[in-house]
């Protein structure tokens, strides 16, 4: 598919929206809806966001508010797929390591600036920079921009890194490796541009309302720390005319119930369902509720370093205790908000991932039992000699009920006796950072929507690896993929190679639920990734 | 009397002192730490991090730098999680809307807390004694982790009067459900000991020489019984004076005020560090400050004490 002709009818799509500029209690100049007259929209955060800056945030929460607030190089539509942002169009030479990306001329800052390429210079040095000491500058080094590595050490200028302004409108960008997939990175908010002068000007209080000068859609107007942000309508960003929402307004509810009671009072157009009520709430309020897939999965790592206990080295073991779970349980009996039974670690809502036939998921539960009874037989461990191990979850409601459920099917399948333990988050995170447990909880979103953001994590090298896996094949598959234009084949062996050698227990694939008004349109529910912007959505009159 | 305050004073630095030197190395002593996270920052981006905070100093230093930060310029630092703000930025925003609440409860918990009380011993074995015993026990009973969802749940879904959260700058609509369901406990605590107090004293020498002397009887419950019963009231209303302007991690919770009892329990599980350290020794010196203030109370209330 020609990637910048598609980028060009978008283009002509946009164009016509800003020529015919939308006022508020207008009608929809798409879909031709009317319009509510207030077009404000208000959510809960479940906690308050790191920061606004987009070289600082760090958080879901956070990078919300900073796409709304700025605008990158590209954007993603409602079907998650790469748009022009800040960017018309780009290209790239045959070994897709240098990049140029043509700005478009009418881009403005909040303050009435032109948006050029140097302000992305600024904000991808400023990223790498160890001065900045930003948590997602390793996303810099994933990018694989030249000279990232030495400048992050603070061996080297940020100057010296591979990203240059052509001319005000031009950018190039040097990478170390052939990227393929390298536009879509820029869709993350830490590449998303800086103003200098206002940073500057300002220093650390530059994100504050009044002070805070951006390039999006919209611009803070109000925060109070732990209580609410407010985002008004940027009457200077380029295609403002598009603009339907005119106000968000984003309340920090930490208890779910007490987000919900509200949400059912009125008071909130969109919050998360409360685990177990999606099926109470999906009966009363069918339009409201919504359950859809995301990018996510749970699993159960076993501690395959040296530290980890011996029975788990037998790949027998393994294999039974993972055959043994009855995933629908799980799903249709703890969870209860359709949630998808997982057999592989790769979610299935994965872009270009052709879930694997890998065998065990062919099999109904009756046969997986008796296989797993098999298993546990062939490597010694039965009624006089029972497995016993530690299962260790991160304190929460939720995954005690599920390690519970777990502990009695192996319990009564396989005779199997399990200690269960739970720790406070970050306590949890150190212990199995130090591979100090036998069983533990892990579950990963995606940074992307590619099967490697998922793959990566079980591959010898990798810092997340916590249950230390190491399969040298699985390693050169992956690193074979990350220069292919198809890697799905690579994908799909690995997959084949973790059912057979089980190094973790897939449990669930998670879905997003949660209520939205339903006067409320335009939500990106086609977007696993959920990255979500306040511009495509509108209010309808009810 | 003077000296008595002076002393007090005195021993209140080394007691934050200590305070500081234990919250500091307990904190320390948890497993993680700020930067923590399910995705570990690579080692050079950590090395960066920890070098802006001055985390990579040994514990010993960070606290001296620390302290000594405080001392001189009254600064306790940037806050590690929300990283464009500091902690007397947190501390500034979030402890005027505690004080708010917590004090509006304490007038609250004080006045209707009292009045039952005395009602109930004045009425002891009435009707009324029974009501109001029930009240307090219903009340003690009723946690506020409950009493705030039901709160809600009547105020904002059935019956639709408040708004289900916020603060708003304090308007009064936002006040009325976090100051219920933080004073009631505190006013059944309040009511309970007044009541069995004041029993007490109606039943001494001075209050039936009183009698005998045919004073009217309000002139006896006002003027001569109130006051001693009021010793027993005054040592649980000292502690719970801060208790309540300090902030309830649960008042923050159910009804998103953004006061301070959040911050301090979100600070600890999030390590971070500066947040916990502030309102540890905010909230430190503000005990010490009040159990002073009780102290001096009890000498004004009883002649007996004297200092």
């Amino acid at each position: 598919m020609n990637l910048l002709s598609k980028y060009a009818a978008t283009g002509i799509v946009l164009a016509a929206i800003t020529t015919s500029p939308v006022s508020a209690a207008g009608t929809h100049p798409v879909t031709g809806e009317a319009l509510a007259a207030d077009q404000t929209f208000t959510y809960r955060l479940l906690d308050e966001h790191s920061s606004v800056d987009p070289q600082i945030v760090e958080d879901v929460n956070g990078s919300e508010l900073v796409r709304d607030l700025f605008e990158g190089l590209m954007n993603q539509n409602a079907a998650g797929e790469l748009v022009p942002g800040v960017a018309t169009h780009f290209e790239t030479n045959d070994a897709k390591n240098v990049y140029t990306f043509h700005l478009r001329d009418n881009a403005k800052w909040s303050d009435g600036k032109p948006v050029t390429a140097h302000d992305f210079v600024f904000a991808w040095r400023r990223l790498a920079d160890p001065e900045t000491a930003s948590p997602y500058s390793w996303f810099a080094d994933l990018m694989s921009i030249e000279g990232v590595g030495p400048v992050m050490k603070g061996e080297a200028s940020p100057d010296t890194l591979g990203v240059r302004a052509v001319d005000d409108h031009t950018l190039e960008v040097r990478l170390t490796a052939s990227l393929p997939y390298f536009p879509a990175m820029t869709t993350h908010a830490s590449t998303f541009p800086s103003p200098s002068w206002t940073i500057k000007a300002h220093g650390k209080e530059w994100t504050k309302p009044g002070n805070i000068v951006s390039n999006g859609a919209y611009i803070l107007t109000e925060h109070v720390p732990q209580e609410r942000s407010v985002r008004e309508r940027n009457p200077s960003y380029w295609n403002n005319g598009a603009t339907i929402l005119e106000k968000v307004v984003s309340l920090v509810i930490n208890d779910e119930n007490t987000a919900l009671t509200r949400y059912l009072a009125g008071e909130l157009d969109k919050t998360e369902i409360p685990a177990g009520q999606y099926p109470r709430l999906s009966k009363e309020h069918p339009d409201q509720a919504k359950s859809f897939p995301r990018l996510c999965n749970y699993y159960y790592t076993f501690n395959l370093s040296d530290s980890g206990p011996k029975a788990f080295k037998d790949v027998r073991v393994r294999k039974a205790l993972s055959f043994a779970l009855d995933r629908n349980i799980i799903t249709d009996d703890v969870l209860q908000g359709g949630q998808f039974q997982a057999y592989t670690f790769t979610p299935a809502a994965t872009a270009n991932f052709d879930v694997p036939d890998v065998d065990f998921a062919g099999l109904t539960q009756a046969q997986r039992d008796a296989k797993a009874t098999e298993l546990m037989a062939a490597a010694g461990y039965g009624s006089d000699n029972p497995l016993k191990f530690k299962m260790l979850y991160n304190t929460s409601e939720g995954h005690k009920k599920i390690a519970i459920a777990m502990t009695q099917m192996w319990k009564q399948k396989l005779g199997v006796e399990i200690e269960l333990a739970n720790m406070e988050w970050k306590t949890f995170l150190d212990v199995r950072g130090k591979q100090d447990f036998e069983l533990a909880r892990g579950a990963w979103c995606g940074d992307y929507n590619e099967a490697s953001t998922f793959l990566d994590l079980l591959t010898s090298q990798s810092g997340y690896n916590d249950g230390k896996y190491n399969n040298a094949e699985v390693d050169k598959l992956m690193q074979g993929a990350k220069t292919m234009s198809d890697p799905s084949g690579n994908y799909t062996r690995v997959e084949q190679i973790l059912a057979e050698e089980m190094p973790v227990i897939p449990v669930y694939h998670y879905t997003g639920v949660f209520m939205l008004n339903t006067a409320l349109k335009g939500w990106p529910f086609g977007n696993v990734e959920q990255n979500w912007y306040s511009r495509n959505l509108y209010k309808v009159a009810e | 009397m003077l000296n008595y305050v002076i002393r007090r004073i005195a021993i209140a630095l080394p007691t934050l002192l200590i305070l500081i030197i234990i919250s500091f190395l307990l904190m320390h002593a948890a497993p993680g730490g700020p930067f923590t996270s399910e995705r570990p920052l690579p080692p050079q981006v950590l090395a960066n991090i920890e070098a802006k905070y001055g985390l990579d100093l040994p514990i010993w230093q960070q606290m001296v730098n620390y302290t000594w930060g405080i001392l001189t310029e009254f600064d306790f630092g940037p806050s590690f999680r929300y990283k464009d703000r500091t902690v007397n930025e947190i501390i500034e925003q979030g402890f005027p809307i505690t004080l708010t609440y917590g004090f509006l409860s304490f007038i609250v918990a004080v006045v209707v807390g009292l009045s039952l009380g005395v009602i109930a011993a004045i009425r002891q074995n009435s009707w009324i004694d029974y009501i109001a015993v029930g009240i307090t026990i219903g009340a003690q009973v009723l946690p506020n982790f409950v009493m705030a969802p039901l709160l809600v749940i009547t105020f904002t879904l059935w019956l639709g009067w408040l708004p289900g959260g916020g603060w708003s700058g304090g308007e009064w609509q936002y006040l009325v459900m976090p100051v219920i369901a933080l004073s009631t406990s505190y006013m059944a605590s309040i009511a309970r000991i007044t009541r069995s107090s004041m029993l007490e004293v109606l039943n001494t020498n001075f209050i039936r020489t009183a009698k005998a002397k045919g004073l009217p009887y309000r002139t006896i419950i006002l003027r001569h019984a109130l006051k001693p019963a009021m010793l027993p009231v005054i040592s649980y209303l000292g502690p719970a004076f801060v208790g309540m302007i300090t902030g309830s991690v649960v008042i923050d919770i159910y009804f998103s005020t953004g006061g301070m009892g959040y911050f301090f329990v979100n600070s600890a599980t999030n390590r971070d560090y500066s947040v916990m350290m502030g309102i540890t020794i905010l909230f430190g010196a503000l005990t010490i400050l009040f159990n002073l203030v009780v102290d001096l109370l009890y000498a004004w209330i009883d002649p007996k004490i004297r200092y």
